[in-house]
């Protein structure tokens, strides 16, 4: 049987009085009245901690290295004490058959009520042989630990959009998790990586309120990418004043103003980069000097050069960006017109000529 | 709003009267404060996708971005507001409104009259005919490059501002699914472009097609649009 929160307290040196105080104020501060405070005890006493399978795909295990770098709240508290990781290939110490029973034992015992985390997403050509789980297809062993599970979390721009294994032209047919399990809450966390804290963040969030956070059309939760990198972005004060750095080492980009026109994506892109920053707020792309590549964009890699901002539109065939394409239509129709223009006033002249301004009614 | 109609009625007028007032009042004011909308919203967006140069000094001292970009949501909501009226209008209005919000691609003499049109534009044909309304072959290009495309760029361009008026904003409710729609954010930044760039093709064309049939064919065109009435020349 998995720890409850109870059992976790007490094993990290909390007393029994104390946490029955707690239960108290919980109870006081939630306006349900002295009855509740031992039922809440109750609660966290036989509530066993969510257990959570962490499966890796096609991936290059990005979001495990930032997850473990979580400042707020620690990592080892997430893991240790908040939820209980019974599966993790990269971070357990398990290994081979012993390993692959776990996600058996909890798909049996949990049924219904387990989180699946996925890190990277199944490619589907050749029957899946490209990822290799266990010794089987990994999309199988995905849509088998999914099956039961209560909520999946897809970690990462792979398991989200795709990411790199799905930029074209994709010979593995690498497919984002929401596109292969269906019928299940599937919670997008985009980003190449996501950042620690929005993931230990969303883990805690589910974990506390027992639910899966408001999410947007994307599947994003609202709380972290609800808003564009640009919409927080310390340097828009540049962008709204029109200061621009225009090369890498100009005055502007030592003054430190906006990335724009040297292409940041930070206009296009959904996450919490500029409120939260990276590595426990040490800092983030911008404010070390390069623009947002937009890594939490669907399908960032075959949307042009992360150094441009009019970017190629690949779509219908055309590989060119709206001012190439602009400026030879209004070029070629211009010329167009002087040339339909000048064989208009030959006409007109001539008819003047020949035959003066008798028209027939028809 | 059919050309043979119009050339009927133009054919029983034309004899007598030789003007009919074909733009009411509220089509007229809505093509030129369009036309001007048109205009900011073309060279606000340029220059919103390609900034000017740098500006000197301190960042509280300047706010040429923020301009621009006001000015381009204000005319965006002035033409937003213009295609909802005029739309209101092809709907109360005389039967010439309703011309570039509606083909009559049944119509077979209405395609005989469109190829028509085409051979007058090709010097095939050496006279052109009278109409009241647009010629067959504007109202074509009227209704794809103007009107459809028109319907295109609001519902991008406020799915682009639904960004910035964020989640939950009466921009996002009606047009933020646009976004995931269309493949993301810079997707829909590059066709809103692409977009202006079309448009603003066929303003050439339109104002090019505009002057030559009023020096060249048998009817008024510029002063129709400014006073409403067409005059027909024989």
């Amino acid at each position: 049987m998995t720890e409850t929160f109870y059992e976790v307290l007490r094993r990290q040196g909390i007393t029994r009085r104390s946490f029955l105080k707690f239960c108290s104020l919980t109870a006081t501060s939630l306006g349900l009245g002295s009855a509740a405070a031992p039922r809440i005890a109750h609660a966290l006493e036989t509530k066993a901690r969510t257990p959570v399978i962490w499966l890796h795909g096609l991936e290059c295990t990005c979001c495990s290295e930032s997850f473990i770098r979580s400042a707020h709240p620690l990592t080892k508290d997430v893991v240790l004490s908040m939820l209980s990781l019974d599966y993790d290939d990269t971070l357990m110490a398990a290994a081979g058959h012993q390993a692959e029973a776990i996600i058996e034992e909890v798909k049996k015992k949990y049924k219904g009520n387990y989180i699946v985390a996925v890190e990277g997403n199944p490619p589907l050509n050749e029957d899946g042989m490209f990822c290799i789980h266990g010794g089987r297809p990994f999309v199988e062993v995905l849509k088998e630990t999914c099956a039961d599970a209560k909520a999946i979390i897809s970690w990462g721009a792979c398991a989200s959009y795709g990411c790199v294994q799905a930029a074209k032209p994709n010979p593995t047919r690498a497919t984002p998790v929401h596109k292969v399990i269906t019928g299940k809450p599937i919670i997008n966390v985009p980003g190449c990586p996501p950042i620690a804290e929005v993931m230990t963040g969303v883990v805690t969030y589910m974990l506390t309120f027992d639910r899966i956070p408001e999410l947007d059309r994307q599947g994003r939760p609202k709380m972290f990418y609800g808003q564009r990198i640009h919409d927080k972005c310390y340097r828009r004060g540049h962008f709204d004043a029109g200061q621009f750095a225009e090369a890498w080492d100009d005055e502007g980009a030592r003054k430190g103003y906006c990335l724009y026109k040297m292409g940041c994506k930070g206009p296009t892109t959904y996450n919490a980069c500029s409120s939260m920053r990276w590595n426990g707020g040490v800092s983030w792309p911008v404010q070390s000097g390069h623009g947002c590549i937009g890594c939490s964009e669907e399908g960032f890699w075959d949307k042009g050069s992360f150094y441009d901002r009019v970017t190629d539109i690949k779509a219908f065939g055309v590989e060119s960006n709206a001012d190439t394409i602009g400026k030879a239509a209004a070029g070629t129709v211009g010329a167009a017109i002087a040339a339909h223009a000048a064989v208009s006033a030959l006409a007109r002249a001539r008819t003047s000529h020949g035959q003066p301004e008798k028209q027939e009614e028809n | 709003m059919l050309s043979q109609q119009d050339m009927l009625e133009a054919e029983r007028h034309g004899k007598q009267v030789r003007s009919i007032y074909v733009y009411e009042a509220p089509v007229r004011l809505w093509h030129w404060v369009n036309a001007l909308a048109m205009v900011v919203l073309a060279v606000t967006g340029y220059f919103i996708g390609k900034p000017l140069p740098t500006m000197p000094g301190e960042a509280s001292d300047n706010f040429l971005m923020g301009y621009i970009r006001f000015a381009h949501f204000a005319a965006a909501y002035i033409f937003a507001v213009g295609l909802l009226g005029r739309v209101y209008w092809a709907i109360v209005g005389n039967h010439h409104a309703k011309q570039i919000f509606r083909l009559p691609i049944t119509n077979p003499h209405w395609w005989s009259e469109v190829f028509f049109e085409l051979r007058w534009y090709l010097f095939l044909e050496k006279t052109p005919k009278k109409y009241v309304g647009h010629n067959p072959m504007a109202q074509l290009m009227m209704f794809f490059f103007f009107t459809v495309l028109a319907v295109g760029m609001v519902f991008t361009g406020f799915a682009l501002y639904s960004e910035g008026a964020g989640l939950g904003s009466w921009q996002d409710s009606l047009f933020g699914w646009v976004i995931p729609a269309l493949g993301g954010s810079m997707q829909v930044h590059n066709l809103h472009r692409l977009g202006m760039w079309i448009m603003m093709t066929f303003v050439l064309v339109h104002v090019y097609a505009a002057i030559r049939e009023d020096i060249m064919s048998r009817q008024s065109l510029i002063s129709t649009m400014i006073s409403g009435w067409r005059m027909f020349k024989d």
